[in-house]
């Protein structure tokens, strides 16, 4: 089977690998060690494998690796690095927003891409916007409470 | 006790960083040097005859390193455990076939194992077996399975595999004293757990020759289950347990284990198995449906008088946890009322359906949406408030459980979580557009914490403090996520007087743990809790000791405590004495600074399952939940304005997870209620994905909330209940009976989809 060679930035590092045309950008993140993308349906229903993708969050499972050729990948691993990342990762852990963990990297991800669009969003607004990120163990209640808090700090 | 210093407190958890970092490494995310993928061919009907399987091409594709059949598993039925030590008979253990043989039960049952070099082939190994199947005819509904002549789907001479009887008084006769008696049949769907983290995990041979799984498990006793089928001795399998990704029950049968402890012990190599969300969907447990007839009897006045009811479960292709499940739903039938004449028979019943076991509340929800509902019918019939019918009637301190006369020796917060979540539901919504109608409804219930007392649980767990005054433990105890080890940790942080931060906890190995027990039936905090409890309580006692005697006090041990690492005399402050330096006495006076500390809970005998009396569990945890709704006349639609939860929940020793548990188990709930069905067209499964079967997103949900009672009345450490399954199993019918409130319909089979509201509304676009 035919395989491309592809470059990509993650979490502000380069890195290359090869990829099959079929092969998701999930699948090619996780074989190459980027684990913390998580794989929870593969059918873009879960928003688990969430990262973002050229400045926009995006299932991973359903896009494809070489579409990420030359383009910068966020994980949640890179998010202590920016500062809305890493406000949102402290929000989440004070307020027990974390349960199983496993949605919990997506969700970051999707609120933070939302949050550069909308710093100040109202608890309506954030809870349409991880509608796409199914969590099962919270409820969604502390995850819109962790949100919600770092909105109210931007508004300061 | 002086105040507590951690408990109580609402602290992050101990993993909550590695988890928000992506740090923490879950089942699949493991992998080894020569790792092969294992596959699963599933069958393709729900009841056939095998007539052959032919692996010969399979075999021959480059990079397929093993195939495995029923013939190449050596013990390919045993008897279905969970971990419990005790021998508790053939009411409840069943058989545990490993892979299919002869005949399938149903679809999507493991036929046929692959060991590849990569997943692909794996995969396509899989197209290349050649099954011949010859299509048997099946049954798919527990009352047709009932039948007699109705087709057989196991080896037996019937599909029934559990019955169980209770009840106390005398019914006929309470029915002759009832003003008026309802009679209803209600019934619950198929339901899947829906955790993130699909079935995962990895398997291998150590240095020693030991085979080793690293799973997502609740249940890492299983590693003897695992050791039977392959006929090896028990301390030859080792099982460690990873941070699951959600498991609500789904995780507390064998999932991925038993299949790759055989591929790694025919190829001796490390092997990784995943299933895929269809996989998870289709083949493995789900909810038990039940169909639930109740005859209720009160007085004009809204007493109670007499209850009957028959209860049948579908256990779906083999039995796993459906007998104990069943029994749960007996003993749960009557609620927590008040009756003097009740009767409960029931039966668990295979068809060819995906089988069913543990899902959250364990057959607490089930009858509870039953008697529930008809209570409501009662509360208008008779024209009294839904409150006050529920205050008439419930269970209080010192009353007797109305089906097994098991008596309430500590608080019962009934009515006051009742009254609680009632009143907060606060002024009602106003709403000027026609075809929205706003509704209220109210729902109380029970649920036990704690495994069945006759199997006679027990937890253990390891606690050692270091010379540097940090603290190691070790314990078994799997978490689902619910924070059931943190909880540990918060403990001991508590009792020797250490910063979260300096504990430490190695938790869910069988070869390096004291065996924990399972992290199911609500009993993590009860039993676990209560172990680490008593090993942190003795090294206190002994440090204490030592520090009196260095600090030259009165050696009482409750004259001094421990605070940041620093012992100190509670009566005067100065006298002080950092927790190393007596340490560091006891270890050159060989004082012993560990202790591994079992915990039991109290013991019963096997009941007589015709006639169920007595103690059956350790205790309940009560609550009660309210609603506000708004239904769309035109769509259908429910929507949830206002949901409070409130039970008793004796002492949250960490007031974020056990909000976490009261919020998540509201929503898991309102998903049982309005939307989740795993739909089974003779024994097909029609929903295998999330765009089918559908949970509730952050869109869906209101802000649920939470009011916790803290009686100090449970058996667990400080006085905690069990929360975890409480949480979900009261939700139902406080909204079916807000859809009644709203719209005068009365939903008897859940969910309560858009779908059936609309067409009982009898709208005119249904009428051609």
């Amino acid at each position: 089977m035919e395989e491309y060679k592809i470059e990509l930035t993650v979490n502000d590092k380069k890195i290359s690998g090869v990829a099959k045309p079929e092969e998701s950008l999930l699948k090619f993140l996780r074989r190459n060690g980027f684990t913390e993308v998580k794989c929870g349906c593969e059918k873009g229903e879960c928003g688990s494998c969430t990262v973002i993708l050229n400045k926009k969050a995006v299932k991973s499972c359903i896009v494809l690796a070489l579409q990420a050729n030359h383009k910068e990948v966020w994980t949640v691993k890179g998010m202590e690095k920016l500062k809305l990342g890493r406000k949102l990762q402290e929000s989440f852990v004070n307020h027990g927003a974390i349960q199983c963990g496993f949605c919990t990297a997506g969700m970051i991800l999707t609120a933070k891409d939302y949050m550069e669009k909308n710093p100040i969003p109202d608890r309506e607004e954030i809870k349409k916007a991880i509608s796409g990120n199914l969590c099962r163990c919270t409820g969604y209640k502390k995850i819109v409470d962790a949100i919600y808090d770092v909105a109210v700090e931007n508004k300061k | 006790m002086s105040e507590f210093k951690i408990v109580g407190k609402p602290v992050p958890r101990h993993d909550a960083w590695a988890k928000v970092t992506g740090e923490l490494k879950y089942a699949d995310d493991f992998s080894l040097p020569g790792m092969l993928f294992a596959k699963v061919l599933r069958s393709k009907y729900p009841a056939a005859k095998i007539i052959f399987i032919n692996i010969a091409k399979a075999e021959q594709l480059d990079g397929v390193r093993a195939i495995l059949t029923a013939k190449d598993v050596p013990h390919n039925e045993t008897v279905t455990k969970f971990g419990q030590n005790t021998d508790v008979g053939k009411g409840f253990e069943g058989l545990y076939r490993v892979l299919a043989d002869k005949k399938v039960r149903f679809m999507g049952e493991a036929v046929a194992l692959v060991a590849a070099e990569t997943e692909e082939i794996a995969e396509e190994a899989l197209d290349l077996i050649e099954v011949k199947y010859e299509p048997l005819p099946g049954v798919f509904n527990p009352v047709e399975a009932m039948k007699s002549g109705a087709y057989l789907v196991g080896e037996g001479n019937t599909n029934i595999i559990g019955e169980f009887g209770t009840g106390q008084g005398d019914v006929k006769k309470g029915f002759t004293e009832a003003g008026i008696v309802i009679e209803d049949t209600y019934k619950v769907p198929f339901v899947d757990h829906a955790y993130l983290e699909p079935e995962a995990g990895i398997s291998w041979i150590d240095d020693y020759g030991i085979l080793t799984i690293r799973a997502s498990t609740q249940v890492i006793e299983h590693f003897r289950d695992v050791a039977d089928v392959l006929g090896l001795p028990h301390n030859k399998v080792r099982y460690i347990g990873t941070m699951m990704g959600g498991g609500f029950g789904g995780k507390e049968d064998i999932t991925v284990e038993t299949y790759l402890a055989l591929l790694t012990w025919k190829t001796k190599k490390p092997v990784r198995l995943v299933y895929t969300r269809e996989e998870s969907i289709l083949c493995h447990s789900k909810r038990h449906p039940f169909v639930m007839k109740y005859k209720v009897g009160a007085k004009k006045d809204g007493k109670l008088v007499a209850l009957d009811a028959e209860l049948i479960s579908d256990a779906g292709a083999y039995p796993y946890l459906s007998p104990w499940v069943t029994l749960y739903a007996t003993v749960n039938a009557a609620g927590p009322y008040c009756i003097p004449n009740v009767k409960v028979k029931s039966y668990c019943v295979l068809t060819n359906n995906t089988f069913t076991s543990a899902n959250r509340g364990f057959g607490a929800p089930q009858p509870n949406f039953a008697y529930e509902s008809i209570m409501d019918e009662l509360s208008h019939k008779l024209n009294i408030d839904p409150l006050e019918i529920r205050s008439k009637n419930c269970l209080t301190t010192g009353k007797a459980l109305a089906t097994t006369g098991q008596v309430f020796k500590t608080y019962v917060a009934l009515p006051e979580v009742a009254e609680k979540a009632w009143k907060a539901l606060g002024e009602p919504a106003v709403c000027k557009d026609e075809d929205r109608k706003i509704g209220r409804g109210l729902a109380i219930g029970l649920m036990s914490y704690g495994r069945m007392t006759f199997l006679h649980d027990s937890s253990r767990c390891y606690v050692k403090l270091e010379s540097d005054g940090s603290v190691l433990i070790r314990s078994g105890i799997p978490d689902l996520g619910g924070g059931q080890i943190s909880l540990l940790c918060q403990i001991v942080a508590e009792e020797l007087g250490v910063p979260m931060s300096q504990v430490k906890i190695y938790h869910s190995d069988t070869a390096l743990t004291p065996l924990a027990g399972t992290t199911t039936a609500t009993r993590q905090t009860y039993m676990s809790g209560n172990a680490t409890l008593k090993a942190a309580r003795e090294i206190k006692n002994r440090i204490l000791k030592k520090a009196a005697e260095i600090l030259n006090v009165n050696a009482d041990a409750d004259k001094l405590d421990i605070l940041n690492q620093e012992i100190f005399v509670i009566y005067d402050k100065t006298q002080s004495i950092p927790l190393a330096k007596v340490v560091s006495a006891c270890n050159s006076d060989g004082i012993e600074l560990f202790c591994e500390a079992q915990f039991n809970a109290p013991y019963s005998v096997v009941p007589d399952l015709s006639n169920i009396r007595g103690m059956t569990f350790p205790d309940f945890t009560f609550g009660a939940q309210a609603v506000e709704i708004a239904v769309d006349t035109e769509t259908g639609q429910v929507e949830i304005l206002k949901l409070i939860t409130c039970y008793d929940v004796g002492k949250a020793v960490n007031p974020l997870s056990v909000e976490g548990q009261m919020e998540g188990g509201s929503i898991y709930g309102m998903g049982y209620a309005l939307t989740e069905e795993v739909i089974l067209e003779k024994g097909i499964t029609m929903t295998p994905s999330f765009a089918e079967y559908i949970i509730p997103t952050a869109a869906d949900v209101p802000d649920v909330k939470a009011i916790l009672v803290e009686s100090g009345g449970g058996l667990g450490p400080y006085g905690a209940k069990g929360i975890g399954e409480p949480s979900c199993s009261i939700i139902a019918p406080a909204i079916s009976n807000a859809i009644y409130d709203a719209i005068g319909i009365r939903i008897k089979s859940l969910p309560a989809n858009p779908e059936k509201i609309i067409r009982a509304l009898k709208k005119d676009y249904f009428k051609k």
